[in-house]
């Protein structure tokens, strides 16, 4: 896989390639996060763990993972 | 979330309970979990303070690590007292911005309950009054029970309150800094105006004094979480605080009196010279 057969995509911040077809649950299984351990945007919108399965990551797609922490 | 045995309120707590959302809760003193010395301190410290409900938030999963078992220590200390957790959507700039992070919050942390923040301001982190309602409006809509930190503007508090939120929580003071209740005169007002809704101080407390002090004034709790976490001990700091919540929700329940211009003698002397003979 290469940049002309792959799918680029922004993730937290960096370039992230994907095989042509990633969900976004199969690109958090890539990572290694399990599911209920993070929150997930798309495009600047939350996109919910039951959905992650259908969302078909596009080119130019910029993705954001969330964690719980401490907070005030 | 909520389970496990919960923590034992003293007696005057569990004569004076309040309630959120139709949740009863005994304890006047929500606690912040941030930037405390280790997890085990924070795990004591709530502990000490005796609290029901704890804030959380979320950030970006970056290249860096995890958050060092603080929020599984949360989650524990949690289960072992049957408090809950208050997610806060820190950090947001715009309504947009806290929708989306109040939606992934609640999937999160399973809980419909949702501490409200929009900053307006890098310096001061002063609540931005107009995306604050605008969100607040948006996430009542979708179920959420919201909590939102606002300034102690009277009439945005109205406005969050008739935009459905469950309680509103006036700064005292810049987040993190300390200095307690710079403006009594306009938290009174909140008290005084809006005199059925449920007010918490949040932000800028630093001392139990500062805490006692809210109380006094008929607020029905503070938050505070660096008055705690950056104290030289703040397990005996949580404990201070949690002293100082009943002490203020004392002196207001038992109505403090009314401050005189000039003395008025508390020993009933008769006005004559106690000594000396003859008319003053």
């Amino acid at each position: 896989m290469n940049a002309e057969t792959g799918v680029l995509i922004q993730l937290d911040g960096a370039p992230h390639l994907l095989a042509p077809g990633t969900s976004l649950a199969a690109l958090l299984d890539q990572l290694g996060h399990a599911p209920a351990s993070v929150g997930t945007a798309v495009n600047g919108s939350f996109v919910a763990r039951a959905l992650r399965q259908d969302r078909v990551l596009q080119a130019g797609d910029d993705v954001l993972l969330f964690q719980p922490i401490v907070g005030g | 979330m909520s389970t496990g045995t919960p923590a034992q309120p003293s007696a005057s707590q569990a004569a004076d309970p309040w309630s959120v959302a139709g949740i009863n809760l005994t304890s006047r003193f929500l606690l912040g979990t941030a930037g405390y010395p280790s997890p085990q301190v924070l795990r004591q410290a709530i502990a000490a303070s005796g609290t029901q409900i704890v804030t959380v938030g979320l950030r970006r999963v970056l290249a860096a690590g995890g958050d060092n078992g603080f929020v599984a220590i949360v989650r524990e200390a949690l289960s072992e007292r049957g408090a809950r957790l208050l997610p806060n959507t820190a950090g947001c700039r715009s309504a947009r911005e806290a929708i989306e992070l109040a939606r992934m919050a609640r999937e999160l942390y399973d809980t419909p309950w949702l501490k409200l923040e929009v900053i307006g301001d890098e310096h001061s982190l002063q609540p931005d009054p107009v995306e604050l309602v605008e969100a607040a409006r948006q996430l009542v809509r979708e179920g959420f029970v919201v909590w939102p930190y606002c300034t102690d503007d009277l009439v945005t508090c109205r406005r969050l309150l008739d935009a459905g939120c469950a309680v509103l929580m006036p700064w005292g003071a810049p987040i993190g800094s300390g200095q307690g209740l710079l403006n009594p005169f306009a938290l009174r007002t909140l008290r005084e105006r809006l005199p059925t809704a449920t007010l918490i101080v949040d932000a800028g407390l630093g001392a139990p004094s500062h805490a006692a002090q809210a109380m006094e004034l008929g607020f029905d709790a503070v938050l505070l979480n660096s008055a705690v976490a950056q104290a030289r001990d703040p397990v005996g700091m949580a404990h201070g605080f949690r002293l100082a919540v009943e002490a203020g929700r004392a002196g207001w329940r038992s109505g403090v009196m009314a401050r005189q211009d000039f003395a008025v003698p508390s020993t009933p002397v008769s006005g004559q010279p106690v000594l000396l003979g003859g008319p003053p």
